[in-house]
């Protein structure tokens, strides 16, 4: 690559990139770059994994044990205290399960139907304001939306502390998550669709309910799983709303509900070992849960996907 | 079955946007006719009008009045959706419903309509893919996905789909402009055998296939870019093609601009 003969044409006409100078070589300057801007990334990626696979490791080796004992998975803590090894954690995954359940089934109408609103029907200004309430739920604190439940619940209505009041702060938190991916999903189905439905004599409501909703359901059900996941780990609503119990309680409306983060929370404090072996392991599965969640979202936007 | 259909003084608009302007024009039952022009003199927003497709647009709206038969379809008492059961649509991509069949898919108006009785739906769909001229390709795997089929295949599949809800009338926006030279020569073949039972128009970029498939032919051309699109001229295919009135009727299908 001389540039010292400029006497030809086909000399002048080469600009360093063009084909008439050939392929050449990667200069230096960029070479370097690319090295560096790899070695930043890949710094950027290993800060970010490190926390990650620590925290897996600790909750692993320190509560990974318990699950592998069958009582973990069938009995509750009734009757066991801090200095007794034993009793298992299925009154706490029964009752996150539950909550999720009962949450999930409030928040996945409402959610969804945000969405279809906001992007089938919305127009101006009523569809603004929609979706800036959902911005703003979206950046409500947990810990918000459990003092605002019990301002009203508890404050306003006087009603007990029960599991239903943990499920409307949950629902709080889980609306936002829904109407958003819902919304996502609604919106990668080709509008030719929609079209093809209308060209056929089809109402629109029709159409939304038979042709959009299903073709986008499997994207929709992995937002929810990952909402889901996202509430299941919550534990300000619990500490507020939903104290712990060691028997095993599934009224949503009377009495104490107990849950995984709420077993944890209740044991934390404690050093005698099978209380510190209960709390990690009371982490491990929750972490397990949220975990069996993500990848069936996964999976389901893997396998369900559209075709075409 | 078939339906005449009658435009007057008709302007469209995209909000304060005209794209056509002015249009009258009829087109008789049972003849094909082609709607040729360049990019954007708005022979689709035209097309759309026909079915009541336009006003899906935020701000699409008409003036002037379109009839088919006696009946205005702009009327205020009329349901757009009503409309376009009686005025079927094909588009210039094959859209088949990804999540389903091939069955499903010919079905999907007549079931999204109410029809469940599932022997005449059975009846219905052979009869609409037979009309299509895919019934042999496909009667094998009725109940795979309408998806795995060629584009070819699908646009007919599409063609099948939108005469099962028996229309009197069949819109088609370029149906062979994402296909492969043969599938288009199927489609024409078609389209020259649906015209004993249907009122068709057919928008179009190829001179040849204008040329081949319509009985008659409407130029379309727009002053500058920005302007509305305006009818220049409207007559039987061969004259079109061989002897316009319009200069610039002559220079578009001689190829010389558009
Ligand atoms: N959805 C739309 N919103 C606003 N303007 C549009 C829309 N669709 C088409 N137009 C405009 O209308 C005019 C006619 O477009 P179109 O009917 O698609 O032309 P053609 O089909 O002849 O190429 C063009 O100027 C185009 O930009
Ligand atoms: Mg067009």
């Amino acid at each position: 690559m001389s540039v010292t003969h400029m006497s030809s044409d086909s000399d002048l006409n080469a600009w360093p990139g063009s084909p008439a100078s050939g392929f050449g070589h990667r200069s230096r300057g960029r070479t370097l770059r690319n090295a560096l801007a790899r070695a930043v990334m890949w710094t950027a990626f290993a800060v970010a994994m490190v926390p990650l696979a620590w925290i897996l490791w600790s909750v692993v080796s320190k509560g990974g044990h318990m699950l592998l004992d069958s009582h973990w998975w069938a009995n509750s803590q009734r009757g066991i205290t801090n200095r007794i090894v034993g009793g298992g954690a299925v009154h706490a995954i029964q009752g996150t399960l539950i909550q999720g359940l009962v949450t999930a089934l409030m928040a996945v109408p409402i959610g969804v139907m945000t969405a279809i609103y906001l992007v089938e029907y919305g127009r101006g200004r009523l569809a603004k304001v929609v979706s800036f309430t959902v911005d703003i739920l979206t950046g409500i604190p947990s810990i918000v939306a459990a003092l605002f439940v019990y301002a009203v619940w508890v404050t306003a209505f006087g009603f007990q502390r029960v599991a239903f009041a943990v499920c409307l702060a949950l629902v709080l938190l889980m609306i936002p998550v829904v109407v958003r991916s819902t919304e996502e999903m609604l919106k990668l189905v080709p509008n030719e669709l929609r079209e093809a439905a209308y060209a056929l004599g089809v109402p629109k409501w029709k159409t939304i309910m038979r042709i959009v909703l299903p073709t986008a359901f499997a994207g929709i059900i992995t937002g929810v799983l990952l909402g889901l996941a996202r509430i299941m780990g919550e534990t300000a609503p619990l500490l507020i709303l939903g104290p712990y119990t060691k028997n095993i309680a599934t009224d949503l409306f009377g009495g104490l509900m107990p849950t995984l983060p709420t077993m944890i929370n209740q044991d934390r404090t404690e050093v005698l070992q099978p209380a510190v072996d209960r709390v990690w392991g009371a982490a491990a599965t929750l972490i397990l849960l949220i975990l069996a969640l993500n990848i069936a979202g996964r999976l389901i936007a893997r396998y369900g996907k559209l075709k075409n | 079955m078939a339906k005449r259909i009658d435009l007057k003084d008709l302007n469209v608009f995209y909000g304060a946007f005209k794209a056509v302007e002015d249009v009258t024009m009829t087109v008789e039952p049972r003849s094909v006719t082609a709607f040729i022009g360049p990019s954007g003199c708005g022979k689709s927003t035209l097309l759309r009008t026909l079915n009541r497709m336009h006003e899906v647009i935020p701000g699409g709206r008409i003036e002037g009045s379109v009839h088919l038969d006696d009946d205005d379809i702009y009327a205020a008492n009329v349901d757009p959706v009503a409309v376009r059961r009686t005025v079927g649509m094909v588009f210039q991509r094959p859209n088949p419903f990804p999540t389903m069949s091939i069955a499903d898919n010919v079905a999907a108006g007549l079931r999204l309509n109410g029809l469940k009785n599932k022997k005449v739906l059975a009846e219905k769909v052979e009869a609409s893919l037979r009309s299509a001229n895919l019934w042999n390709e496909v009667k094998d795997r009725l109940s795979k996905p309408g998806a795995g089929l060629s584009g070819g295949q699908q646009q007919r599949l599409c063609i099948a789909r939108a005469i099962a809800v028996e229309p009197q009338v069949l819109l088609m926006d370029e149906p062979c402009s994402a296909l492969d030279p043969i599938s288009t020569l199927a489609i024409e073949d078609l389209v020259t055998e649906l015209k004993s039972t249907y009122t068709i128009l057919i928008v179009t970029h190829n001179m040849q296939q204008a040329a081949r498939v319509s009985d008659r032919t409407a130029f379309f051309n727009l002053a500058a870019t920005g302007k509305a699109g305006r009818l220049i001229e409207m007559d039987d295919t061969q004259k079109m093609f061989s002897n316009p009135t319009q200069r610039t009727t002559e220079d578009y299908v001689s190829g010389r601009f558009g």
